[in-house]
């Protein structure tokens, strides 16, 4: 996002039209974004009563309640584990892939495709294809595993159901990882590396001294994407897979609020829970943005 | 030396692309076989009942759960209802945004901005009771239009706008040409490129939203295929003989449509998500 140099930019002198075209987007941001916003941020300062309707003022009770709750430090610590693990795994298959594709002449698109389609599968379906892959007794990958001699069960073993819904994210996300490393690697001048492979510099020390480094937008940006996708948008995966079971094991942030918000009733808290999970999202964006800035330097 | 690097290269990359391909040859497997071929050993090939039980789910469906062709129909309608929705309010406050001078101009680019730090996982307990209030639950409307303001989309056609060059409007403004003369004959077409390129990512977008119809339908009738498939589990589970393959047999149908919007239109699929993001 340039800014442009406005003064100079021809307009249209017409005074309630541009009011007109923003009107339904605004409308609806207003409506469906900041009204809820709202709604949170005021819910979260009260408890609702468990007796009855009505509910009455609490202030901060709900947030210093949600930290002082072990389920919830638990769910931030299964969240993290969750999204760094994904980000870790699908980043490097990303960047291998990435690598290896690099300069293939024949067959680039043909990979490109094969390793970016699970992009465009939803996370709720490509659970399903887990779960019945990975499903006690009857899964074929669970035979696999019984053959290799190792007792699989995901819904009764905390760990084998992290390690899966790991394992599934990351088999989505490296698409994402593959597409803008391959981008990344596209930038980097042919002229360094041709330098360096004159000065007999081998594959490795030109890759670890030269492309890897080049590479650190690429790869920081893609940090914060992957762990912000992990956070929010794996919804699905939890509820098909293993409804944050077996006891909390895979329990994240967002379907804490809604197994608390939607399952147990309590509202106050769900709200407190938005509000904190609206805070990490901004944090994480303005985090994005101020990379943004530092990138437009390296150009 | 060299070709012998690149076949061992290939190899790999032939590996992996094996290996990511697999949960999809195993749903596969399972999908063309009866629900009894499925309990013992894991047959390696696919059977002869694909066709048959693709019918089965699509028109009859499992108990308890509506058939999958009025799933299908539905996130279609979800899919194109947020896709459209989305390019049509993004694109018309691009324009205002970039083309006219007006008083709080930047108060309504920052409010636009806000809804990048607010996605529905975020925001979907207090706009569930928001949607809730306003009566839309169980409704084309209250599944389509809570989710169709879009920032990245907002910000991508202002950019696009921003590099047209100023002679344009100047042109079009000798002629006699208004902004809605000028939108239409100039500033649309030109945008064809962007417009297929966030037609992908929303469309994907769309038909993939899985958490927002499950909290805002009950009634069977506007049912998505993506949520549906939670009711489809469960119905398939309580059969004394598991229906994984009626289950496999929906994943299918559930992840082509966008499967296959994003590989034939890769392009644009690419250059959406690496200009939106970016």
């Amino acid at each position: 996002m340039k800014a442009a140099p406005t003064a100079t930019l021809t307009s249209f002198p017409n005074r309630w039209l541009p009011y007109l075209l923003l009107a339904p987007q605004l409308a609806i941001t207003c409506v469906f974004f900041v009204w809820p916003a709202f709604k949170a941020l005021s819910g979260a300062f009260y408890q609702s009563n468990p007796f009855g309707l009505g509910s009455y003022f609490v202030g901060l009770g709900n947030f210093t309640a949600l930290f002082a709750d072990p389920a919830y430090l638990h769910a931030i610590g299964i969240t993290l584990v969750y999204s760094l693990s994904t980000t870790v795994l699908s980043m490097g298959m990303g960047l291998f892939l990435a690598v290896l594709t690099e300069d293939l002449v024949a067959g680039h698109t043909f990979f490109r495709t094969l390793f970016i389609w699970p992009y465009a599968v939803a996370p709720a379906i490509a659970g399903a294809l887990w779960l019945f892959a990975f499903a006690p007794q009857i899964g074929p990958a669970t035979d696999l595993l019984a053959a290799l001699g190792i007792q699989w069960n995901y819904a009764l073993n905390g760990t084998q159901a992290l390690l899966l819904i790991i394992s599934l994210t990351a088999w989505q996300q490296i698409a994402y990882n593959f597409l803008f490393f391959t981008a990344g690697l596209q930038g980097i001048p042919d002229a360094l590396l041709e330098a360096a492979s004159l000065d007999g510099a081998s594959y490795m020390r030109r890759f670890f001294g030269i492309v890897f480094p080049l590479l650190a937008p690429t790869t920081f940006f893609l940090l914060i994407m992957n762990i912000t996708y992990v956070f929010f948008d794996t919804f699905g995966v939890i509820s098909i897979v293993t409804q944050g079971g077996p006891s909390n094991a895979t329990q994240t942030l967002v379907y804490k609020v809604y197994q608390d918000g939607f399952q147990n009733l309590n509202l106050g808290s769900a709200a407190a829970q938005s509000i904190i999970l609206m805070l990490l999202v901004g944090l994480l964006t303005l985090f994005q943005f101020r990379y943004l800035d530092r990138q437009i330097h390296y150009q | 030396m060299k070709i012998r690097q690149l076949r061992v290269r290939t190899l790999v990359l032939a590996l992996a692309a094996l290996a990511i391909l697999t949960p999809l040859y195993i749903a596969l497997v399972a999908a063309s076989h009866s629900a009894r071929a499925l309990l013992g050993e894991f047959p390696l090939l696919p059977g002869g009942q694909l066709l048959h039980n693709f019918a089965s789910v699509l028109f009859q469906g499992l108990p308890g759960a509506p058939p999958v062709w009025l799933m299908l129909g539905n996130s279609l309608l979800m899919a194109l209802g947020i896709t459209v929705g989305k390019l049509t309010i993004s694109i018309l406050s691009a324009y205002a945004v970039v083309y006219f001078r007006f008083p709080l101009r930047m108060t309504a680019f920052w409010l636009i901005f806000l809804t990048l730090m607010l996605p529905v996982e975020v925001r979907f307990f207090p706009t569930y009771q928001v949607t809730a209030g306003l009566h839309m639950l169980n409704s084309y409307g209250g599944l389509i239009v809570p989710l169709i303001a879009s920032a990245t989309a907002t910000f991508l056609f202002r950019q696009f706008f921003l590099t047209l060059p100023h002679t344009l409007v100047d042109a079009a403004r000798i002629d006699g040409a208004g902004p809605v003369r000028f939108f239409l004959d100039t500033a649309l077409p030109l945008s064809r490129t962007n417009i297929a390129a966030l037609f992908v990512l929303e469309f994907v977008y769309g038909w993939n939203q899985y958490l927002w119809p499950l909290l805002t339908t009950n009634n069977q009738n506007y049912a998505t295929i993506v949520m549906g498939i939670q009711g489809m589990i469960t119905a398939a589970a309580s059969f004394s003989l598991p229906q994984w393959n009626l289950v496999m047999a929906t994943a299918l149908l559930a992840l082509t449509p966008p499967v296959l919007v994003v590989v034939l239109m890769q392009r644009w699929f690419i250059k959406g998500l690496t200009e939106t993001e970016k």
